[in-house]
């Protein structure tokens, strides 16, 4: 019996996948019409703020597919050999939207006027003692310098491993010696990407484009906190895709198995994130000390209560409660279910991390907010469907992949 | 004390036990139980076993531990002795969540060590019969039990059949007792 190798993408997702586009560029310019064109900066900054809440969001979401895939080869996992091309092309997706984010990041600090970004403003910060503090981090060269090379290490990192895991389709290894050295070489990378990814998103890449939005606050539980939001909505993405590819016929390796092994990874790291989250509030809520609980003041008993509270219920009582059991992570319709929740619960976490900052006095969710993340959904879509149908769905080549068609949890 | 009398199968390899193991379920027989050197992935699937409720009851213990933590705290510091943390509220929940969490915890993981031994009817100085001494080294034991309607000829060749080593019929004990290995060394050699 043959296998369906190849993933052909079917015009029905494709036009799906523009629609939704259509749809987020249609809600950019309608939001860029009621906010962006306005002269008041905070009109202004409520439209910038909403392109980089969903575009820094989804950048980190489809890097933390890469993440995935580097962290299972540093540790020799062979489980995930079944579905990786899944998280491969969804990382095709970081130089899109990377090169979406920089150029919305880059335009939000040099843009002129400082409603977002108010440590851009240089008069300010020297009549500032805390922000001439943090001069040294804080400016717009280091912005703009860690910005660029940030996005490229991860597309050009990422590039390198989907090229390693490709060269094997058309060569199978022929002796232990290469496949050894094969996976040498695989280690080397993943870990230098790993270093990357580390020295990024889990410490200070979090730090510049979003916590900078409250220049006076700080917290270094922040990136921590990011990555762990970034990676369950990114595993979330995996397990929708991999869902999907089932449910057409692709796919025939993968089993319930593999798909309870990415729903543990939801389930455990829902729990993780609630633990970081709440590290960083208790001690604030501890100390007590103004300046830091200015942060929650907003969040957590101002306006922005209601989407603080709707997204920790979302995003660790949901999970918590649906995904404990073992049949509901082998079953695709829970895990799609709680995959669409666990991404929009995280998108709301971004969206309150963003928020307060820039429009302290009302909350401005509006559906052009929801437009504009179908946009990046549509465009996610679109990019892996092509990536994916580039490739043979199974490294079938690849030393360990015997370990992941027998796996058994 | 309950003796019963089975038809034993020893078997020398995994892959061999596996199918038999299909077959005799197949076959009819009532299987007892399979002993093993290492736990095989998957056998407990042939052998027709259902989930174990172990993650059930370890649902159940940890929400008494959660229980537990905020009941007692809650009463402890906001009716029993009250007492002002650098001001914040009798009742402040956050600062109780550490506690709860390791109660949870501890509650979740002594509760489930304990009942698995339970399950398994496995304390210090108990002992079971595991049919033969080999299934802690090299040999895979598969016990048939028999019935009064059980024909222990035909089951014997039927073991054969599927690849057993060595059969024979035995008469063994199944409940758990009290005592040492080196006592019972004697009953082993005189029934082998």
């Amino acid at each position: 019996m043959s296998i369906r190798e190849n993933f052909v993408v079917p015009k029905r997702y494709n036009t799906i996948a523009l629609a939704l586009m259509a749809v987020g560029i249609l809600a950019i310019i309608g939001l860029y019409v009621t906010s962006g064109s306005k002269s008041d900066p905070h009109a202004s900054a409520r439209f910038w703020a909403s392109l980089l809440q969903n575009s820094v969001f989804f950048l980190l979401v489809v890097n933390a597919s890469m993440f995935f895939i580097c962290a299972t080869t540093l540790a020799w996992g062979g489980w995930q050999m079944a579905f990786r091309r899944v998280p491969e092309a969804i990382s095709a997706v970081v130089p899109v939207i990377g090169v979406i984010a920089g150029a919305i990041l880059l335009a939000i600090a040099f843009g002129g006027d400082h409603t977002i970004y108010h440590w851009t403003d240089t008069h300010h910060v020297a009549e500032d003692s805390i922000l001439s503090h943090k001069k040294g981090f804080l400016n717009t060269t280091f912005f703009a310098v860690a910005t660029v090379l940030t996005i490229v290490l991860w597309s050009f990192l990422g590039w390198k491993m989907r090229q390693l895991s490709r060269s094997l389709d058309a060569k199978p290894l022929a002796t232990v010696a290469e496949k050894k050295k094969y996976i040498w070489n695989n280690t080397v990378w993943a870990a230098l990407y790993i270093v990357v990814f580390s020295l990024t998103v889990m410490s200070s890449i979090p730090w510049l484009w979003l916590m900078s939005i409250d220049a006076h606050w700080y917290s270094t539980m922040y990136s921590w906190y990011t990555f762990a939001s970034t990676f369950v909505a990114g595993m979330a993405l995996i397990a929708l895709f991999v869902v999907f590819l089932k449910n057409n016929g692709y796919l025939e390796y993968t089993n319930n198995e593999h798909l309870h092994d990415i729903g543990i990874f939801m389930f455990a790291f829902s729990v993780f994130w609630t633990y970081l989250w709440f590290s960083q509030f208790m001690l604030i809520w501890y100390a007590n000390i103004p300046e830091e609980t200015i942060y929650f003041q907003p969040r957590a008993h101002g306006i922005y209560k209601g989407i603080f509270w709707l997204m920790f219920i979302i995003n660790f009582i949901a999970p918590l409660l649906i995904l404990m059991s073992r049949d509901a992570k082998r079953n695709y319709g829970t895990i799609t279910f709680m995959a669409i929740l666990i991404i929009f619960g995280h998108w709301l976490d971004f969206y309150q991390m963003v928020f307060p900052a820039v429009s302290p006095d009302k909350v401005p969710m509006i559906l052009y907010d929801f437009g504009v993340a179908l946009g990046f959904v549509g465009l996610i879509m679109f990019v892996t469907g092509r990536a994916l149908s580039k490739a043979p769905l199974l490294a079938k080549n690849h030393p360990f992949v015997k370990e992941s068609l027998i796996h058994h949890t | 004390m309950a003796v019963k009398k089975f038809v034993v199968g020893n078997f020398d390899d995994e892959a061999v036990l596996f199918p038999a193991v299909k077959k005799v379920r197949r076959a009819g027989y009532r299987i007892h139980d399979v002993f093993t050197p290492f736990p095989i992935h998957g056998l407990d699937k042939a052998m027709g076993l259902r989930d174990t409720s172990l993650h059930t009851a370890g649902f159940i213990y940890g929400i008494t531990g959660t229980a537990t933590a905020v009941g007692f705290i809650t009463w402890a510091l906001t009716v029993d002795w009250q007492i002002n943390f650098g001001g914040k509220p009798f009742f402040s929940l956050p600062a109780w969540i550490p506690v709860t969490f390791e109660l949870t915890v501890l509650f979740a993981s002594v509760g489930m060590v304990l009942t698995f031994c339970y399950l398994c009817q496995l304390a210090p100085f108990v002992k079971k019969d595991h049919f033969n001494t080999r299934s802690t080294d090299d040999t895979f034991v598969m016990a048939l039990e028999c019935t009064d309607k059980t024909n222990e000829a035909e089951a014997l060749n039927f073991l054969e059949t599927v690849g057993a080593k060595e059969v024979k019929v035995e008469y063994r004990e199944t409940e758990w007792w009290i005592g040492r290995y080196d006592k019972e060394k004697k009953l082993f050699h005189k029934e082998n």
